[in-house]
């Protein structure tokens, strides 16, 4: 990918993550004693994107297309089969296990629910103190209650509350656990995973607003998995658009949102409900038919096709590969104006 | 149009060891026929146990509907015995759940699934159920429905399954489809899918629907009327024009001001609701919602704000609500 290559050295020093080419398949197994793969699930198919120091990512698409299984890889919470993932230059697919574990210091992950990612029979101040008892963090155990009692103060909870067990908080103060407990060891870049869709639309905006402050305070990286468009804009500087394991775009936040370039981008977008009924039913909203195919049998030439409005002949079969098509706008759609001809494949 | 529902000072408890829940406490609206109604709240505001106090599904116990009239078609339901009831449900009102895949039953197929109801409340034969069971699959749009009614639930996709169960819904041609969250479980594309055939089927069958929802942006399009609701109480009832265009209401602002809009320019900063929502079991003295509102004055701490006129068809619980109404206006003006 000549393209990522001159992005990088335009910015060389300002990129934390690059992901090139990456690749996960999960077996899908068939025979009662022997078991053989009788298949592969494409879940992320040779994606390739960078994320800059102290920006967000925001990292859009619908379930299964891959996006969570990306940042599960980032953080080798699964061994990808394909690809390097250089994480500020050391490729995380082959350094050693020892080496591993200490940068794993440096990345951190939110998860989506906060009811079962936090463990039911340890205090709030257990789980955010089981990071610094890991990585051997704090020298004595004043110093470990005085860092536990910041962790919370930072993320808005009460000192107090570090004796109490999860039941006893409410679906937004868990997240702000979970928040703080990230945190804990002082990480350079967090995979948010879908942090607040689990959380009511009231106390999901407090929870990305103090994203966006710990951001700012201790200058954080963020990947940013999420389905709902509306909040990606918010939080994001850069937004990359998944489908069914393929990036389909990339771009700054303002010009994706008011130049999508792919056809799932548009058709995204305008699936979006706008709070207002008069806005709402003037917008023309591209009704998408069918829904995502499997990814263990995806379709030919660009996996989007079937579902497409534009698509032609051709689209069944090349596979579009993402394009520079105007400065920092990627898109993998042989129907957009500038993409070019595409790469036969002998 | 004639009024197809009205439910009147509902009340519906949860009698637990800890205490009485008032998960519904004195819930008043009507339906007319033919009308599509939301009831927006965020969870634990009594929103989904208002639609099964109606259907009277509540758990009983810990849960009891103590008061309260829910007239469907002229009849109070709450006073039918259980054996007429059990005709009403599937048949005149039929439900719509919130997570397809674990409102079915797995271990039987699509076909059993949906000739159970046309079996049972029209009376028909096996094979004219079967005929009848894929029609209506194809009805909602399930591609290739004669192979599909042999299959399993675990086969379908979530949004199949949400098909399915607006085609089970449908089958005994209902007068009220109650929508509990029926997209929340779902991807934006395929909610909007959803959304659109529930309204089309509504319009074309003159069908009343009931749209219950977290986002208040899912019932902007489809929704006549919208209710709000905020601890086990209507705080706002109006057009959806006039929830959207001029709330009433500080906590129905705040929802709308909180969620990022694709259509306005992006803000710096989100305006949340600060607080949480409150304890059911433990109800603040006055307006629910003073603890978490910007406007609160002492007269909310002393007495329960009533649902008052705002204009023509809009009502709002407090006591702030001309000042909200007329500086909304001044903003849009």
């Amino acid at each position: 990918m000549k393209a990522l290559e001159r992005t990088q050295n335009k910015s060389g020093a300002n990129v934390l993550i690059e992901v090139e080419h990456l690749k996960m398949y999960f077996p899908v197994t068939s025979g009662l004693l022997v078991q053989r793969a009788v298949g592969y699930i494409k879940a992320v198919d040779d994606v390739s994107f960078f994320v800059r120091r102290g920006e967000t990512l925001g990292l859009v698409g619908e379930s299964g297309c891959g996006k969570t299984t990306t940042g599960r890889c980032i953080l080798q919470l699964y061994r990808p089969t394909a690809g390097t993932i250089l994480f500020d230059g050391k490729d995380l697919c082959s350094v050693p296990g020892r080496e591993l574990r200490g940068l794993r210091r440096q990345m951190q992950v939110i998860f989506q629910d906060p009811y079962s990612s936090l463990d039911p029979r340890m205090t709030a101040g257990n789980i955010i103190g089981e990071p610094l008892l890991v990585h051997g963090l704090s020298r004595n155990r004043r110093e470990y209650r005085e860092r536990v009692t910041e962790l919370l103060s930072l993320v808005g909870l009460n000192a107090y509350m570090a004796d109490r067990f999860p039941h006893e908080f409410s679906g937004g103060q868990r997240q702000r656990i979970g928040v703080a407990r990230a945190l804990a060891v002082n990480p350079q870049f967090i995979v948010c995973d879908e942090p607040v869709s689990a959380l009511d639309v009231s106390i999901q905006a407090q929870i990305i607003n103090l994203l966006e402050e710990l951001q700012e305070k201790f200058d954080l990286t963020y990947l940013f998995i999420a389905h709902d468009l509306s909040v990606v804009r918010h939080i994001s500087d850069r937004v990359a658009v998944m489908y069914l394991g393929h990036i389909v775009e990339i771009a700054e936040r303002n010009e994706i949102y008011a130049h999508p370039l792919h056809p799932y981008t548009e058709a995204l977008l305008s699936a979006v409900p706008i709070p207002d009924p008069i806005i709402d039913a003037q917008r023309e909203r591209i009704l998408l038919t069918g829904e995502v195919p499997s990814p263990l049998n995806p379709p030919r030439g660009c996996v989007f096709h079937p579902r497409c409005w534009m698509a032609t002949a051709e689209c069944q079969e090349v596979t579009p590969e993402l394009r520079e098509v105007q400065t920092g706008h990627w898109v993998a759609c042989l129907h957009v104006p500038g993409y070019g001809a595409p790469e036969r494949v002998p | 149009m004639a009024t197809l529902l009205e439910v009147r000072d509902l009340k519906t408890y949860f009698f637990t060891q800890a205490g009485v829940v008032k998960a519904v406490d004195g819930v008043s609206y009507d339906l007319a026929e033919g009308e599509t109604l939301g009831l927006v709240g965020e969870s634990g505001c009594g929103k989904s146990v208002s639609a099964l106090s109606i259907m009277r599904l509540v758990p009983d116990p810990p849960g009891k509907t103590v008061g309260g009239e829910v007239i469907f078609d002229g009849q109070d339901l709450l006073k039918l015995p259980d054996s007429h009831m059990r005709r009403v449900r599937g048949k005149q009102i039929a439900m719509v759940f919130q997570e397809p895949m674990t409102s079915l039953n797995p271990v039987l197929s699509i076909a059993r699934q949906l000739t159970e109801a046309l079996e049972l409340h029209l009376g028909m034969r096996k094979t004219e159920a079967r005929r009848e069971a894929v029609r209506r699959l194809a009805q909602v749009g399930i591609p290739d429905p004669e192979r599909r009614i042999k299959q399993f639930p675990h086969q379908f996709s979530g949004g199949m399954l949400q098909r399915l169960m607006i085609a089970m819904a449908l089958s005994c041609n209902p007068k009220l489809i109650i929508a509990d969250e029926p997209t929340t479980a779902l991807d934006v594309t395929i909610q909007a899918q959803i959304l659109e055939l529930l309204k089309h089927l509504s319009r074309e069958y003159g069908v009343s629907l009931i749209i219950i929802t977290h986002n208040l942006g899912v019932v902007a399009r489809y929704a006549d009327r919208v209710n709000i609701m905020y601890a086990g109480k209507i705080i706002e009832r109006g057009t959806a024009r006039d929830i959207y265009r001029h709330p009433s209401h500080p906590y129905t602002l705040g929802l709308l001001n909180s969620v990022p809009r694709l259509d306005l320019p992006r803000k710096e900063k989100l305006d949340p609701v600060e607080g949480q929502p409150p304890d059911l079991m433990h109800l603040p003295v006055g307006c629910a919602f003073r603890q978490r509102c910007r406007f609160a004055i002492e007269r909310c701490a002393a007495e329960i704000p009533p649902l008052q006129a705002v204009s023509a068809g809009h009502v709002s619980a407090c006591f702030a609500a001309q000042t909200l109404v007329s500086r909304a206006k001044e903003q849009g003006a």
